[in-house]
């Protein structure tokens, strides 16, 4: 498994390279370059222009500006931003790499589960109203028009009803008198969220093994103990969060994720779920299956235990390959949503003509895919051996 | 039409080696008509089927009218000063954008553009965008795969790591980076999407597919009789790919229209007129979040995209059905 890990590390090595070379070559075939937004200045002496394309090592030898270029993003030197100076480009990255990174992980997460057990309840009940009206209604929303499909769900849920603030990260005239950052509590928000998810993984693994009526000690009442465990510690948390003086801050922040994290989420679940029923259609016609139903198991067990877990591996092998398009949708939600993160950031970069600050998102951008792919991959060779071993 | 419905009936049939002892080739060109003709039937039957897929049939027919119909309203009934859709100005209506009227069907936007005209205008566009992406994709993903399936080895490994590069690139990200780079337009961006299409997630799927094919007797006996490396891909394995193309050509479409609606909606293309630039007119003017009370500015448009979009994700769905007999029900 480590070996597999490590060799897949290294061909992400290899293409985070290509995607740097592109990013230099990119800017070197469109017309103009950096500093076409300074020295196009009528303004200007040519003097000034020469000097500027000087600071901007624009004078020297086309490779020696490929390895400078190299040499300044393998050390994360991006540059200063146009649009943000005079912060550096990485700084601006950084600040909102985290916020996509949310965005982007709840939405997947999410999407992935419903759509694989909607997908498995459709194949089951094939030929029914049921199956046509989500089949339909999954592929309109797969293809829906990402925008205006985010735009109603603002003038619905937001505008009409009222029920979510209008997009953006925060509300400013709430954080006026804030004595901390957004920064310093959404980072904290981060900690908090992975280690909440750890603890739910743990209480399900560790509660699963006495469900079937054993009990961790004999003195205690038979409940739920899963659930029980996970609300206990959703409470604590809640608990620990109001007591901490900046719990109605992030309270403010959670309100201004929820849309866009819903929007993202039903816009991509319809994929997994149509996906999974086709999946699961072949996996239906294995004798297996035949044998498992001749057995006479319940039909709920022949469907959960023994035909979608074999469904599920075709399904995770897509979903490696759809998280490009899942970052895509993310970079329109936060545009729609002006939620302040990597998409949002490459757009107006790139409005703006602020060169740097556009190669750097979209290098990010790259990265950012590499990784999930690279997690994508590393869950799929622990679910399927024969990954693992070839 | 005949090339994806060849698909069951016809799968073996170009590189059928038995052919060339059967007689004068006029006899075998018949056979092979006839081989066709059933394959149609049988794919047509499997087609009409689904009721899905004749659903989206009709609706993509009626989208190809909306385009045909536009340059035959602006030759007869609407002039051009009121009803061009950029330069036209609805001097007619006092204020804009106006409701939707006899005159204007489906109103006018804040710039007192008919509507309508736009949304008809703007139909054929999408037809040849999808139609070129899709070439391309289809052309460069069958030729790529084929290759790599038969020649394996070097070429096989390079292009396969090119595939996953473009796979795990983020395509509307590399499009938004790109058009702050260049000056996009229409024609550019087809082929741009294309070539995505064609180097990426397509050539690995092209590639699965000619493996099998490639691994069938006939090649091997086409390989026996003499047939060179050039012949044998062209003739016998890219004929079996075809009913594949087809179905992607589909898929692809889907992704063109999506990718051009966002990236003008975003502003971001020069393109005269599309539906994007309709939501991207009323979303800059302001006119998004007024409800209901300017629909005609936003959900015709809209709709209109994911009407098309989706249609051709249902024909692909249903034209899936008759080229994979492992998805048909029994």
């Amino acid at each position: 498994m480590l070996a597999y890990i490590a060799r897949r590390l290294g061909q992400n090595l290899v293409t985070l390279f290509l995607i740097i070379t592109l990013a230099f070559f990119l800017v070197q075939a469109q017309p103009g370059d950096y500093t076409s937004v300074y020295s196009q200045d009528p303004k200007l002496t040519p003097e000034a222009k020469a000097k500027i394309q000087a600071d901007f090592g624009l004078d020297r030898p086309l490779g020696e500006q490929y390895l400078a270029h190299l040499r300044n993003s393998f050390t994360g030197n991006f540059g200063i931003s146009f649009g943000h100076y005079p912060r550096p480009v990485l700084d601006v990255i950084l600040e909102r790499l985290p916020r996509t990174a949310v965005l982007f992980l709840t939405a997947t997460v999410i999407s992935f589960y419903i759509g694989f057990v909607q997908g498995k309840t459709l194949a089951w009940r094939r030929g029914g109203p049921y199956e046509v009206s989500m089949t339909v209604s999954g592929a309109v929303l797969s293809t829906v028009f990402t925008p205006w499909y985010a735009l109603m769900m603002i003038w619905l849920f937001a505008f009409q009803l009222g029920w979510f603030p209008l997009g953006k990260f925060l509300d400013p005239l709430l954080w006026r008198d804030a004595q901390v950052s957004a920064d310093y509590v959404f980072n904290r928000m981060l900690l908090t969220g992975g280690a909440f998810a750890a603890f739910v993984m743990a209480a399900v693994l560790a509660t699963r093994r006495f469900a079937g009526g054993g009990l961790p000690l004999p003195g205690l009442p038979a409940l739920p103990w899963g659930p029980v465990v996970i609300l206990l510690g959703a409470l604590a948390t809640g608990a620990a969060w109001a007591m901490s003086g900046v719990g109605h801050l992030a309270w403010d922040i959670v309100e201004h994720m929820v849309l866009p994290i819903f929007t993202l989420t039903t816009i991509s679940f319809a994929g997994t779920m149509l996906l999974t029923r086709n999946s699961m259609l072949e996996t239906l016609r294995e004798d297996f299956v035949t044998a498992a139903r001749a057995k006479g198991l319940p039909e709920k067990v022949v469907r959960d235990k023994h035909a979608a877990r074999n469904a599920l591996l075709p399904v995770a092998t897509s979903l490696v390959y759809s998280l490009a398009f899942a970052i895509d949708g993310s970079v329109i939600i936060e545009t729609i949503f002006s939620w302040p993160g990597l998409g949002m950031t490459l757009l107006q970069a790139v409005r703006g003509q602020d060169l740097p600050l556009v190669m750097a998102a979209f290098v990010f951008i790259g990265i950012f895919a590499l990784t999930a792919h690279l997690v994508a991959d590393v869950l799929y060779a622990f679910l399927d051996p024969r990954i693992r071993y070839s | 039409m005949n090339v994806q419905l060849n698909g069951p009936g016809g799968r073996d049939m170009p590189g059928q080696p038995g052919g060339t002892e059967g007689g004068t080739p006029t006899a075998i060109r018949a056979a092979r008509v006839r081989l066709a003709l059933r394959g149609f039937r049988e794919g047509w039957g499997i087609f009409v089927e689904s009721k899905i897929g004749v659903i989206g049939l009709v609706v993509i027919v009626m989208f190809a009218l909306m385009a045909i119909s536009h340059p035959i309203l602006m030759a007869t009934i609407w002039d051009e000063a009121t009803y061009d859709p950029v330069t036209g100005y609805a001097f007619d209506e006092t204020e804009q954008p106006a409701a939707p009227s006899w005159k204007h069907p489906l109103g006018t936007d804040p710039l007192g553009r008919d509507v309508l005209s736009q949304l008809l205008s703007s139909t054929s566009s999408e037809f040849i965008l999808g139609l070129v992406a899709a070439t391309v994709t289809v052309t460069i993903a069958t030729m790529v795969g084929a290759v790599a399936a038969y020649y394996g080895g070097i070429v096989d490994t390079l292009i396969m790591r090119l595939a996953d590069l473009v796979v795990s690139l983020p395509g509307l990200s590399l499009l938004i980076v790109l058009s702050a780079l260049f000056d996009l337009n229409l024609f550019m961006l087809a082929l741009l999407i294309g070539i995505l299409g064609g180097f990426g997630g397509s050539a690995i799927i092209f590639k699965s597919q000619a493996l099998g094919i490639s691994v069938k007797p006939y090649i091997e006996a086409a390989r026996v009789a003499g047939g060179g490396r050039f012949h044998i891909i062209l003739v016998h394995i890219i004929p079996n790919l075809l009913p594949l193309s087809f179905l992607y050509m589909m898929f692809t479409v889907t992704g063109a229209i999506f990718s051009e609606a966002i990236l003008s909606y975003l502003g971001l293309l020069n393109i005269r007129m599309s539906w994007g630039i309709m939501i991207h007119t009323a979303n800059t003017a302001g006119y998004l979040l007024g409800g209901t009370s300017y629909w005609w500015l936003i959900v015709p448009a809209g709709a209109s995209i994911t009407l098309l979009c989706s249609t051709f994700y249902l024909v692909g769905r249903a034209l899936d059905e008759v080229a994979n007999p492992r998805l048909r029900r029994r």
